[in-house]
């Protein structure tokens, strides 16, 4: 196969057009927003994709997602329980004996992809940012919130500080530097799973998540 | 396989017969136009968008070669294994060595153009390896044995009383229903389990980061994340083209790709992979492939005017505006890409003689051209393609000339000399004026469902003289 590589270089390399100049850095052509009008507009968004989003507070956000599973009467939630919002989520569920059974993870997918599969009802993740400009969650999954969580279970609740909420996935880029350095994988999400594939017809929950919910903290 | 003129004309005339497929696809372009153009209420706005996205593309490309290079670099450092096919075969063997390495009999995919021009699921089925399309379009018409008919919505062609029906064929023991979104949760439920048990995953790639070796896909389903996400290999297939140079040069594609695709502001998905689960991950494929196929792009790179057409995002704009392809649909052009952007790449790829009856499939008003999120020069391809076709120096194009009639070059000649000597023009004309009552009514398939045009009595010329005399 190496010698496909070298073929296919030489060729590209003998006829190669004038090199184009590097591009002048983006102008940004938009006033950086304010977050509340940050947070409106990010809200907007991903309502008008049929998720939900809840304003909460630091102190307050956990209680909110066990009242919101129990609401939809969701018997169980997979977290990460060594992971950022593992602190706050037991701390929820003290004393609440009623509330949803909690299910973490250790080890490989492979010791709990069945359940994760058939017996998981719902998944809550944190979002390292959001983008305001389009609704858009993104999640670098971790080694405590692995990326199947945002993606097998029918409902995905995801926790995001507004303070991590930028105007645009370009300025996102630059400001957060992305290029110095990738996850293995990173995602954009904006809403819950969705296909237009029979009549052009907008229908919810195909592969993905059916139902998605944003405990914005603010 | 060359698809003659008579061949193509019978794909043609047997859309145009069907009503439902021109119904299917008036209904459905016509949708796709109005919502590119919510999604860019601002001309002034999507012209910047568009010169910077054809501008970042241009730019990769007058580096590929060097930024091919860093891409491997890159893809290998994070632990992606970069494989390189100059033809589909190979691209093809190596799917297949894959597979066979680890003993895999199943193969789950994505939404991917290149593994339809490779003809992977028909080639690995002869390998006894069953593949199974996970793009709820994609697998409606892998059900009933059909290509895709538009790039970016498969099963375009199929209305839902249509998909209702191979539902109930082929999963007799799910209720029927017509309803959109039952379907959907049908469709769900049926490939679940195959996510679960898939030994391996492929997907195509919309952009290949050099700078950082990561790989981006858009989708809206997440069937493009289950297939990279949860079966413990993921290949990627993907042209040698889709390269660009860095992190930044993606956001401004993404929003003029989904914008100009389905005019939403932003894909549900958008999945970024640099690299297989890293120690202390506990989920994410173990093994990450990328296969890089040329099949005949190296060759296209090499015509200054012709590079342009591997600038393509692959969004389908410039079907849903073209009149040919609404008309006629998908199925009619038999290339793996229909529509304009396929009718310049195809015969590219395959040359003319095998695909120069495409590039008239059109009818050059522009609409193409002038949507392309990459500017494209489309038409202006269309007709280099249909010039090459009929030349008869030798193009560049492989098959150039293989179009080329002798009557009708015979004819051109004749038109060539007759305008280029004034004398014998208005002879011609003025002649032409008289005995225009001898010319016949009938003339061949243009007068089968037009009127036969007439010669006006006197030339142009005629005519001015006699103004000049009278004033």
């Amino acid at each position: 196969m190496n010698q496909a590589r070298e073929r296919i270089l030489k060729r590209l390399r003998k006829d190669q057009p004038g090199r184009l100049p590097d591009r002048p850095p983006r102008k940004n052509l938009s006033p950086p927003r304010s977050m509340a009008d940050n947070i409106q507009r990010f809200r907007e968004r991903l309502e008008a994709v049929r998720a939900e989003v809840h304003l909460c507070r630091t102190e307050d956000w956990a209680g909110i997602l066990r009242q919101l599973m129990q609401q939809k009467t969701l018997g169980n939630l997979r977290y990460g329980d060594q992971g950022p919002l593992a602190g706050a989520i037991r701390m929820a569920w003290e004393g609440h004996d009623d509330a949803p059974r909690l299910i973490s993870h250790d080890n490989d997918i492979g010791n709990w992809k069945d359940e994760l599969f058939d017996r998981t009802e719902a998944a809550v993740t944190s979002a390292r940012w959001g983008i305001a400009e389009t609704g858009t969650l993104v999640l670098w999954p971790t080694p405590e919130e692995p990326r199947s969580l945002s993606l097998v279970p029918p409902v995905h609740f995801a926790v995001l500080d507004s303070a991590s909420l930028h105007d645009s996935f370009a300025g996102l880029v630059e400001q957060e530097q992305w290029s110095s350095g990738m996850p293995s994988n990173a995602l954009l999400i904006s809403g819950p799973s969705k296909t237009a594939d029979i009549e052009q017809t907008l229908a919810y929950g195909i592969h993905g998540p059916i139902e998605m919910i944003v405990l914005l903290i603010h | 396989m060359a698809l003659t003129k008579a061949e193509f004309g019978q794909g043609v005339r047997s859309a145009l017969d069907d009503p439902q497929i021109r119904q299917n696809f008036r209904s459905a372009m016509d949708g796709l136009i109005r919502k590119r153009l919510s999604a860019f209420p601002d001309p002034d706005k999507l012209e910047r968008l568009r010169l910077e996205a054809a501008e970042i593309r241009a730019k990769a490309l007058s580096r590929l070669p060097d930024l091919l290079q860093q891409l491997e670099h890159n893809c290998t450092r994070n632990g992606i294994q970069v494989h390189w096919a100059e033809t589909v075969e190979e691209a093809n063997q190596i799917v297949l060595g894959i597979m066979q390495r680890h003993g895999a009999t199943r193969m789950i995919k994505g939404k991917s153009m290149v593994s339809e021009e490779m003809g992977l699921n028909h080639f690995l089925e002869q390998h006894g390896i069953e593949c199974l399309e996970s793009d709820l379009g994609e697998f409606i018409i892998q059900l009933v044995g059909e290509a895709p008919s538009h790039i970016i919505a498969p099963a375009i062609h199929k209305n839902r009383f249509q998909v209702a029906e191979i539902f109930r064929d082929k999963f007799p023991d799910i209720p029927y229903t017509d309803d959109i979104e039952q379907l959907t949760r049908n469709a769900r439920e049926i490939l679940r389990r195959k996510f679960h048990d898939a030994p391996v995953g492929l997907s195509g790639v919309n952009f290949a980061v050099a700078e950082t070796g990561t790989l981006c896909l858009v989708e809206n389903e997440g069937n493009g994340r289950m297939c990279t996400t949860i079966p413990p290999v993921h290949i990627a297939v993907t042209g040698i083209e889709k390269v660009v140079e860095r992190l930044s040069d993606v956001p401004p594609l993404l929003d003029i790709l989904v914008g100009s695709a389905t005019g939403q502001p932003i894909t549900t998905y958008f999945n970024m992979i640099s690299s297989p689960r890293r120690p202390g991950e506990q989920d994410g494929p173990e093994e990450v492939h990328l296969v890089l196929l040329d099949n005949g792009r190296s060759r296209i790179y090499q015509d200054e005017e012709l590079i342009a057409t591997l600038r393509c995002i692959r969004c389908g704009a410039c079907m849903n505006h073209c009149p040919v392809y609404t008309r006629i649909g998908g199925h009619a052009y038999t290339s793996t890409i229909p529509g304009p952007i396929g009718s310049i790449l195809e015969p590219q790829k395959k040359g003319l003689d095998q695909l120069g009856v495409l590039p008239t499939a059109s009818t050059l008003c522009g609409a193409c051209g002038a949507v392309c999120p990459v500017r494209i020069p489309i038409p202006q391809l269309l007709n280099r393609l249909r010039f090459e076709g009929v030349s008869k120096q030798s193009g560049k194009v492989p098959g150039a000339g293989s179009q080329r009639k002798r009557s009708e070059a015979a004819a051109w000649a004749l038109w060539s000399w007759v305008h280029s000597h004034p004398a014998l023009y208005r002879l011609a004309t003025s002649m032409a004026g008289r005995l225009r009552g001898l010319l016949p009514n009938r003339i061949g398939a243009w007068t089968r469902v037009r009127t036969a045009p007439r010669l006006a009595a006197r030339s142009l010329h005629q005519l001015m003289a006699r103004e000049q005399k009278r004033s």
